[in-house]
């Protein structure tokens, strides 16, 4: 059993991942794009959770990735033809370049894990609080920038135009790799040194561990699950805006990680999952929804309700609903083995 | 003369910002709690005068700060007393969490395009001092500001409340064995933190008069950015924190010329993470900590 438990671990996870996927491709096309989102919602989570889970140190910074990621992939695989009329200000590389969408997704993770480094770099010696501001300063730049630069990207106005490739197929293949990534990573030395940083660092510290190279690493790898999360996003939605990568996704993904339970992998998925899950029937439900009787919220509610759910959900489970603790089969089964 | 035009409307930007970094300094300093609901708080002012608005603008200042306090001491008592004995993860989070369902309330109470507020406009017109054209709202503003911030100093220092809260800020459990009580002075933390938020809301609406249900977002990072930055261990370093955030947006806001204007944040946050690097205890906190284990 003890030489399965990287599979059981991963088991959990997986066999949700999957079941989402199949539950969307049986819905209508209509409803299948939540099932999508949910989905790559569970990759933004998971790539957050590298870091901040196995580190203990909380970062703002994150989405940062994700957009550096979704506006490379979008911009470098819209029709060249169409960029010169769109968006003409591009450098000549951006505006001339079009690849295809599955080497544009490791673009992306490559871009975003290149960002997550050059930034890790003076960051990774701060921790607590001052980390915390640190990576909320460089969320900051990033929107900033991208939303004033021409040359890099739209500017104010959307990026548009974008090829539509994530179905629900591969975002579920894109949520599994990342999931796997994660486990992969965890499970491995520099993974374990990483997590013993963060029950103690100064005890860790004395064992040798560099506390620094570790959160660099984990940080790094983070950044470029990111940005490929980030790719998904973009060629899922079609067009996007700086603002859809900003505050309010940074603050709905940590939530969905720390109500799942910040410390574990499980905790990550099950907390993207139902946040996501919650936040498209309250949507839907804006439009009436059939729950053995006829459903209809207000307009404009949703927002009320998850705001307040996700509030309750923190006050009263404050380590989230796993608890922190990887997935794992009933006890009694386990032992009948 | 524009030089010392500029630094007098940075310095009445500062003092708006040293209040926030108060406010927020304050629950920090007993609870360990970063309240990023703070500027809904001040939203919460602001939509107060908004409705009040025909009303007469003292009825409807007095109120703002009712409903401020109110809110402030309702979100202490149901959100953030449950959970002081979670990870400081989890109260960042869930006062995110609560932030995003104040927004969402206004959002759906006021819409999204924004309301006007004008129950002080008239601060709005300048007085000429021997050549220097200040808005009288410049003067209002560094006015309540130095007397809100005098006011808590003496409120702190020669109180037996503040007295309680400085102990509680230094060691909580030290300071419950003897016998401060803590629901008190936490209830207290919040309330003094909600005279602040309404006295900002006030003072803030005259300058940007356009209320939306967002406007206190970008008032909590820049303090709390501040808070940081100038130090969150004690309350004078934060407010000195927040003051030279205010100082530094608004002077450099000026200086910069019209292309490069619109990355003043990208420079704002940039200095921020140089200061974060160099003194990550922050930059007035005097003497690097002596163990900076990690």
């Amino acid at each position: 059993m003890r030489r399965l438990e990287p599979l059981v671990q991963y088991l959990g996870p997986a066999t949700l991942i999957v079941a989402v996927a199949v539950a969307g491709s049986l819905t209508s096309h209509a409803r299948e794009i939540e099932f999508r989102n949910a989905l790559v919602n569970v990759a933004i989570v998971v790539a957050i959770y590298v870091f901040v889970g196995n580190a203990g140190v909380i970062s703002f910074g994150h989405v940062s990735f994700v957009a550096v990621g979704a506006f490379l992939s979008g911009l470098l695989t819209i029709e060249a033809q169409s960029k010169q009329f769109v968006l003409p200000g591009l450098f000549g590389f951006l505006r001339e370049t079009t690849i295809g969408d599955l080497p544009a997704l490791a673009l992306a993770a490559l871009a975003g894990g290149l960002y997550a480094f050059l930034v890790g770099l003076p960051l990774m010696r701060l921790s607590g609080l001052p980390a915390g501001i640190a990576t909320l300063a460089v969320l900051g730049i990033t929107y900033n920038v991208l939303r004033n630069w021409e040359k890099i990207g739209p500017g104010p106005l959307t990026l548009s135009l974008v090829p539509e490739t994530t179905t629900i197929w591969r975002a579920a293949a894109g949520a599994l790799a990342v999931a796997a990534t994660a486990l992969l990573y965890q499970r491995s030395r520099a993974g374990r040194q990483l997590r013993a940083t963060r029950e103690d660092a100064g005890a860790a510290q004395a064992s040798g561990i560099d506390v620094y190279r570790q959160r660099l690493v984990a940080f790094t790898l983070s950044g470029a699950l990111a940005g490929f999360a980030g790719a998904l996003l973009v060629h899922l939605l079609g067009s996007i805006t700086t603002d859809q990568v900003y505050l309010s996704l940074t603050f709905l993904t940590l939530a969905m990680l720390v109500i799942g339970g910040v410390s574990s992998l499980w905790g990550a998925v099950v907390g993207a999952l139902l946040v996501s899950g919650a936040n498209s029937f309250l949507v839907d439900a804006e439009n009436t929804v059939h729950v053995g009787f006829d459903l209809t919220l207000p307009d404009g509610t949703s927002l009320v309700i998850l705001g307040a759910l996700m509030a309750a959900v923190l006050i009263l489970r404050p380590s989230g609903l796993t608890g922190g603790r990887e997935f794992s089969l009933p006890r009694g089964r386990a032992k009948a083995r | 003369m524009s030089t010392l035009q500029a630094l007098v409307d940075a310095v009445a930007l500062g003092s708006i910002y040293a209040l926030v970094a108060v406010g927020i300094g304050l629950v920090f300093g007993v609870l360990r709690l970063i309240n990023f609901a703070y500027g809904e708080l001040i939203t919460a002012g602001a939509y107060t005068l908004w409705v009040l608005r025909s009303l007469p603008a003292v009825v409807a200042i007095l109120a703002c700060f009712a409903v401020v306090v109110s809110l402030s001491l309702l979100l202490e008592r149901v959100a953030f007393r449950p959970l002081r004995k979670a990870t400081p993860a989890t109260m960042l989070i869930a006062t995110f969490a609560v932030s995003y369902l104040l927004q969402s309330i206004y959002l759906l109470v006021f819409g999204s395009l924004g309301n006007s507020v004008s129950t002080l406009a008239g601060l709005q017109q300048a007085v000429d001092l021997g050549g220097l054209r200040i808005r009288w709202i410049t003067i209002v503003s560094l006015a309540c500001g130095s007397l809100l911030l005098i006011g808590t100093a003496i409120l702190l220092g020669r109180t037996s409340i503040g007295l309680h809260m400085r102990a509680a800020a230094t060691d909580f459990q030290t300071a419950r064995v003897l016998g401060v009580r803590a629901n008190r002075v936490i209830a207290f933390a919040f309330l003094v933190s909600g005279v602040l938020a309404a006295s900002v809301s006030v003072l803030f609406t005259v300058q940007n008069s356009l209320v939306t249900p967002d406007l206190g977002v970008p008032i909590t990072i820049f303090a709390l950015v501040g808070v940081v930055v100038g130090g969150l261990d004690r309350l004078w370093t934060a407010t000195l924190g927040g003051f030279a955030i205010g100082f530094a947006y608004s002077l450099l806001g000026d200086k910069l010329s019209g292309e490069a204007r619109v990355y003043l944040p990208s420079l704002v946050f940039g200095l921020v993470i140089v200061v974060l690097l160099l003194r990550p205890g922050g930059l007035f906190a005097g003497q690097p900590r002596s163990v900076e284990r990690v």
